[in-house]
């Protein structure tokens, strides 16, 4: 059958992320982009809703399955209180739920109920590398097996809380094939300086540079990467309609209260086809982010292309939706005391962040 | 309730037997019936409509769903209704094969869908029972007048009771009547249609006096005036139609005889484009599919395949016109699923009903005309379909609203405006 509507359960899940991303995301998005820093007890507060945690059978330390039907609802709807607050929270899951995807029953026995059992904790992965063209499935970076362990090579960037980070999830190619390497902060990673971009300021992200990084070779996670990734791209996704979302909102309540010639600028058509337009590609993306998440938990055959076409519309989406934003508010959404503005610098970005995230 | 994508197996069933459908009966004589207007296509016809009456009267090609069986134990469980998202897969799977051939299978059509929407039970019992029967018929809706297309509140046909012989006498003049032709003039290889005429009872009351009157085929003071010549869907019959002082029974009234001061009457008759735009929108989005699949047919044979997955900085630009066709098409065919869906379910669907349309009215042109620039010399030659359907297409963003009048109906809603906050 055809559905649109959450079940009971994702509902509750949902109902307690939404009044989260209202109450504290929200309110603290513009202070935390201006000082480029999060509050911890707004990131630890995030965890605790316990989105992750339900997707981890208990065997691991969760409470539930994993769904990344509930993981886009939930990932749409923290974007839609502050990106960087949301990635912030959901970066755990960059290490978790790549190894409930694709590691072996020790390595998820091992690794994930220390995180999972515990208060939020900065693991995280390294996937993006710094290059123009860069592609997921063909990185720079190597893995060269050398008896019981493989030696890794390469430069990684928008590496969320490497610099704190226990452990993470180092992509790298291995005979040309993208896997991940669980590496310890012990390992020999060099950390840089925080990076600096165009958005996303209160998120501390790093480069990392791998000079003969040596790990165990049970730290391979010898599953697949395309249902890791198409798990990024459908999350990036979702992110991104979070902030459409949030831009779209914004501006229609701004066109509802400010007046030109007499009426609301709202009432002018130039004003209210822009966000019809908003409000129809916002939607049309979400649905299209959905069906990827539902392919991708019934494993049907076209789901790693749904998922990269769900992606790659949102960051087109989003753009638009986020420009316009801006454009709606005219000069005034450039003021950064309105978030238009950093919506629409967070919008062009999802264009390179899959690998941010993960549901 | 939950999100899901399965499409239900009596979709599937629908789907596989239109396809057969569209590959045998459509796209053979696609370009016969494109080059030759006004020709009709007797052996579709006769062929849907005896496939619709074995298969127990479906309801392809009639926009009004018929009504929902009760279930015969009260203790099995219900089924969930899914006639709408029938009826939007049947469509989009027809216009696939050819839009405009779609447009004449046999059927209610929209006349149906008013009868349906607005009339009395005994009134469906009556108008609805036709399209069963042995030949097939036709029903057609006359809305747009030459100097009101969208804003029908400007109609100026007027239908005045006759307290005499209680009949409703009808003048004005109607035009762009799809399937009208086909919908009033006898012939012998077709039942008795029926038109479905817009007119205003008293124009004192503007919206408030708009009601729609049942006209039989054949009834005195009716003349086809013209037949238009179309840039696309040309098998398609578009009609002008006149009206002078026509009579019709008192009974053939939809909707209440009666003028009150609010205009819940005109919204409830709005209501039906609520339920019929996403199934255009799925025409719309079935003439997509069959651009794209076609442009990706062609380019395979030129041994290019599309290389999903990698970054856009590394596709060619073909490879980045056919994704963001993709995604376009995907997008728009869910915004119609999830609009029929809602319909099914009795949900409010008004929102969803329109930004459909919108999204769908959007990719269908621009997917099509994005087909025949990527094939070239190929793409603009009569001898693929490319050009054909591009042509087609443009209806889409035209009929059952245009893209305008959709995206009017979707800012009202999303900015919470009635129709003067948002002239």
């Amino acid at each position: 059958m055809y559905g649109f509507t959450p079940t009971d359960e994702q509902k509750m899940l949902i109902d307690t992320v939404v009044r989260y991303a209202k109450n504290d995301l929200r309110p603290a998005g513009h202070d935390a982009d201006e000082a480029k820093v999060l509050p911890p007890k707004l990131i630890s507060k995030g965890w605790e809703l316990g989105v992750l945690q339900a997707s981890v059978p208990e065997a691991y330390g969760g409470f539930g399955e994993r769904s990344a039907v509930t993981g886009v609802l939930a990932a749409e709807e923290l974007a839609f209180g502050d990106l960087a607050g949301a990635l912030a929270v959901m970066t755990p899951s960059l290490f978790v739920t790549p190894i409930l995807l694709a590691g072996s029953e020790e390595q998820k026995q091992t690794w994930i109920p220390p995180v999972i059992e515990a208060d939020w904790m900065p693991f995280t992965a390294a996937l993006i590398e710094p290059s123009f063209d860069f592609d997921p499935n063909a990185l720079k970076t190597t893995a060269v097996r050398e008896g019981d362990s493989y030696l890794l090579n390469g430069l990684k960037t928008y590496v969320p809380y490497a610099a704190e980070a226990e452990a993470m999830i180092v992509y790298a190619a291995l005979d040309g094939v993208t896997k991940g390497f669980i590496v310890q902060k012990g390992d020999g990673l060099t950390v840089s300086e925080r990076i600096k971009l165009m958005g996303l300021n209160a998120l501390p992200l790093y480069q990392v540079r791998l000079e003969n990084v040596r790990v165990p070779a049970a730290n391979l996670l010898e599953g697949d990467f395309a249902p890791v990734l198409a798990s990024m791209q459908v999350a990036n996704a979702a992110l991104a309609v979070g902030v459409a979302r949030a831009s779209f909102e914004y501006a229609r309540d701004y066109a509802k209260e400010r007046e030109a010639f007499g009426v609301k600028i709202a009432q002018k058509q130039a004003i209210a086809f822009m966000l019809a337009e908003m409000a129809t590609e916002i939607e049309a993306i979400r649905l299209l982010t959905w069906q990827a998440a539902w392919k991708l938990d019934t494993g049907k055959e076209d789901a790693f292309i749904d998922a990269y076409l769900a992606s790659t519309g949102a960051a087109d989406m989003v753009m638009m939706v986020t420009d316009r934003g801006v454009q709606i508010l005219g000069g005034h959404g450039y003021i950064r005391d309105h978030p238009v503005e950093k919506f629409m610098r967070e919008g062009r970005g999802f264009a390179s962040f899959t690998g941010l995230a993960i549901v | 309730m939950t999100i899901e994508f399965e499409t239900p197996k009596p979709i599937e069933n629908a789907r596989f037997l239109l396809q057969t459908v569209a590959d045998n009966m459509m796209r053979p004589v696609s370009r016969q019936f494109d080059e030759e207007e006004h020709t009709i296509p007797f052996s579709y016809i006769e062929f849907m409509h005896s496939a619709m009456r074995a298969m127990g009267g479906g309801s392809a090609g009639s926009l009004a769903p018929g009504e929902e069986k009760k279930p015969e134990d009260p203790n099995k469980p219900k089924r969930a209704p899914i006639a709408y998202q029938l009826l939007a897969n049947q469509l989009e799977m027809l216009s696939w094969g050819d839009v405009g051939m779609y447009l004449v299978t046999p059927g209610g059509g929209l006349g149906a869908a008013a009868v349906q929407a607005a009339g009395s039970p005994e009134q469906k019992a009556k108008f609805l029972a036709r399209f069963n029967e042995e030949k097939p018929t036709f029903a057609a809706m006359c809305m747009t007048e030459p100097h009101a297309g969208s804003d029908t509140s400007a109609i100026r046909t007027r239908a005045v009771l006759d307290e005499k012989t209680n009949e409703w006498v009808i003048n004005g003049e109607k035009i762009f009547v799809t399937a009208g032709d086909k919908s009033f003039t006898e012939r012998p290889e077709f039942g008795k249609g029926f038109l479905v005429v817009w007119a205003s009872i008293d124009p004192s009351a503007g919206r408030a006096g708009m009601r729609s009157f049942v006209v039989e085929a054949g009834t005195p003071g009716v003349k086809i005036t013209k037949l238009e010549h179309k840039m696309g869907i040309r098998v398609s019959d578009t009609a002008s139609i006149s009206f002078d002082n026509v009579r019709v029974p008192f009974e053939n009234i939809l909707g209440s005889p009666t003028v009150e001061k609010t205009t819940t009457g005109f919204k409830g008759a709005m209501a039906t484009f609520d339920a019929t735009r996403p199934l255009v929108a799925a025409t719309g989005v079935g003439v997509a599919r069959a651009a794209l699949e076609e442009v990706k047919k062609m380019l395979a044979e030129q041994g290019v395949t599309i290389r999903y997955g990698l970054p856009r900085q590394k596709l060619t630009a073909v490879e980045r016109d056919v994704v963001d066709m993709e995604i376009m098409l995907k997008s728009a065919w869910l915004m119609v699923l999830k609009a029929v869906w809602m319909a099914d379910n009795k949900q409010p669907n008004a929102l969803e009903s329109s930004m459909s349309k919108v999204k769908a009215g959007d990719v269908v042109t621009k997917i099509t005309q994005k087909a025949v620039e990527l094939m070239g010399p190929l793409g603009y030659s009569r001898e693929y379909l490319l050009e054909k359907w591009m042509r087609d297409a443009k209806i889409t963003d035209i009929y059952e609203g245009t893209g305008q009048i959709n995206r009017l109906v979707v800012a009202r809603q999303v900015l919470g405006y009635s129709g003067s906050e948002l002239r």
